[in-house]
């Protein structure tokens, strides 16, 4: 953002205030009118339902009871935050973000990698076929790796029935483990996508002499990766991986749809729409998306202070 | 000679490893779409026979109005969500790349925490504050929350394409005694539409997606978008797993996805590490 410069000086000038030409004071009007609508907009859809559930959740409240509506105070999130439930989904959902953008990484790496070096003829292929995952419902993946898998309409168990632990009588969702992976796979499929474009754009800046040169220097592959184009996309990589880490908290939708959280598949999301909008508990499940919301700042705030990503510049440079 | 030989061969195997992986799950629904419900045991991947029945079921048969009516609904939901998040976006960015006002950090860093922010933590207040207030189970009631959705990807990816528009013909038209505003649009607005453009595909893509506002704020086939209908839908007799139903289903909905891939690729490819990396 070249122009964010400019805007840094301070605002609370302690002398008289500076005297600003008409076509200054205009510009910062425009600015203001057309920047205003989305920015109250924004706030308006999240900032204001956030507040209204921090409310919330302070009550002992159910739709289906709503006149014994009390104030508990922090109640409801001692009731979650002693319940096993909560701690079990907690770990379910770790597991899975871990575990998807580890998978993702390496193989978004692989397939920007392969997308920035292709040759001209197949380049255009290959990113049409990589932004069909991108662009599919969450939802159609779901259905689409359930049938795959599933005893009754499934294939997988025919194919692959070579494999140790794999026959035809195999139930991948009867337990928790099979059905996490076929979760997991189906996450994975349609978000690697995202994180290897955003890689692609990483490799991109790194410097196309750097690479020549320690080629020139004979350095081998594994050293020109590790030292010169790993070093150089470390932002864009964290970047990424922050992003993905915040998404795959979230996850829910091929848990829904696979699952719908049995057999200890449970994440957070699937906890709090269970709570609010199956159970009508307003209060208790207004205290888990509260909770949630502060895992998804936690972890951003880690990753800011620990790892240091800087978001703001590397989304839109500086 | 004989290393590009072997050059285009590897290419060859890479790029088909690629498109099997992108595409295999999609092959997978789509040839279970074609299953005879007998077939749909099968354990096979291809259908025994090929056979329109569960795109008849869906287009004009038993479940037409279920899903017909969700198809209006995403179509209609989405394209508004994301006519207003590219207008307000549109707006906003060319204020952010090119207006000089403060302020400007804060409104980009909000997009980015709204990009962030877990869906589902908004959803019990806006269920609760919709049934009060009538918006449950509208089109308003999702369209709203959508924007939380296309908003700030919108704004992010625009100020990015806005950034690299050659901005001294603004400078050119106020010269000649255009005002801020009509120099933004005489001059810039024909530059901007290509960038305006990749950013509504790549909104819709986003509102198209939804599932969680779509089942937590609908409740009837007034505004339950599809991928909400599909996850409700429910076989022939309630001993017949709706299998091919859905799958004919969400092929109907991948098709538009693969229309607008295959036509703007590069435009969203472009848009997407744009929007993500500065260029």
């Amino acid at each position: 953002m070249s122009t964010s410069v400019k805007t840094a000086r301070p605002q609370t000038a302690q002398k008289p205030a500076p005297q600003f030409s008409d076509r200054v004071k205009a510009e910062r009007r425009l600015g203001w009118l057309l920047a205003g609508p989305a920015f109250v907009v924004m706030l308006a859809v999240t900032a204001y339902p956030i507040l209204q559930a921090v409310f919330d959740s302070l009550f002992n409240y159910r739709l289906t009871a709503p006149d014994e509506r009390e104030f508990i105070g922090l109640g409801n999130y001692a009731t979650i935050l002693t319940d096993e439930v909560w701690w079990r989904d907690l770990g379910v959902t770790l597991l899975i973000t871990v575990v998807t953008v580890v998978v993702e990484l390496i193989l978004g790496f692989a397939l920007a990698l392969v997308m920035h070096k292709a040759l001209k003829s197949v380049r255009g292929l290959l990113r049409t076929a990589i932004l069909v995952p991108y662009g599919i419902i969450t939802v159609v993946s779901a259905f689409a790796w359930f049938y795959a898998f599933d005893i009754n309409s499934g294939f997988i168990n025919n194919w692959f029935d070579w494999v140790p632990g794999i026959d035809p009588d195999l139930n991948w969702f009867a337990q928790g483990g099979t059905s996490l992976f076929v979760i997991m796979a189906s996450e994975i499929w349609k978000t690697t996508p995202f994180i290897s474009l955003l890689l692609l754009a990483g490799l991109a800046q790194v410097p196309d002499e750097l690479t020549e040169a320690a080629e020139v220097d004979g350095a081998t592959w594994w050293e020109r990766m590790s030292r010169v184009i790993l070093p150089n996309m470390k932002a864009a990589i964290m970047v990424a991986v922050l992003f993905r880490a915040l998404d795959a908290f979230r996850i829910f939708d091929n848990v829904f749809i696979m699952t719908n959280g049995a057999f200890g598949t449970e994440v957070l999301s699937l906890l709090a729409y269970r709570t609010s909008i199956s159970r009508l508990e307003i209060g208790l499940g207004s205290a888990v998306s509260v909770l949630l919301f502060i895992c998804v700042l936690l972890i951003c705030f880690i990753a800011i202070k620990l790892f240091k990503v800087d978001l703001a510049g590397a989304r839109g440079g500086k | 000679m004989k290393s590009r030989t072997k050059e285009r061969l590897v290419w060859t195997v890479i790029s088909i490893l690629v498109l099997v992986y992108a595409l295999f799950p999609v092959a997978s629904i789509l040839a279970t779409s074609f299953k005879e419900p007998s077939d749909l045991t099968s354990g096979k991947f291809l259908p025994t026979n090929w056979s329109s029945v569960n795109y008849q079921e869906i287009l004009v048969g038993d479940a037409q109005e279920l899903f017909l009516s969700s198809l209006w609904n995403s179509i209609g939901i989405s394209l508004i969500a994301t006519f207003i998040a590219v207008v307000l976006a549109t707006l906003c960015a060319y204020a952010i790349a090119r207006l000089d006002f403060p302020g400007k950090k804060l409104i980009l860093t909000t997009a980015l925490a709204v990009s962030i922010f877990p869906v589902i933590s908004i959803v019990t207040p806006l269920f609760n504050l919709w049934r009060n207030i009538g918006l449950y189970d509208t089109w308003p009631g999702l369209i709203i929350p959508y924007l939380s959705l296309t908003l700030p990807i919108s704004i992010w990816t625009l100020a990015a394409f806005f950034r690299q528009i050659p901005w001294e013909l603004e400078q050119a038209a106020q010269v000649d005694g255009a005002t801020t505003w009509q120099a933004f649009r005489k001059a810039i607005v024909p530059l901007a539409a290509p960038g305006v453009f990749t950013t509504a595909i790549i909104a819709f893509f986003i509102a198209w997606n939804d599932f969680v506002y779509g089942i937590s704020l609908t409740s009837t086939e007034a505004a339950r978008p599809v991928p909400a209908a599909l996850a409700f839908f429910t076989g022939a007799s309630q001993f017949e797993a709706p299998v091919g139903a859905i799958s004919a289903a969400a092929i109907i909905v991948t098709i538009p996805i693969v229309l607008l891939v295959l036509l703007f690729q590069r435009q969203i490819v472009s848009g997407l590490t744009q929007g993500a990396v500065k260029g």
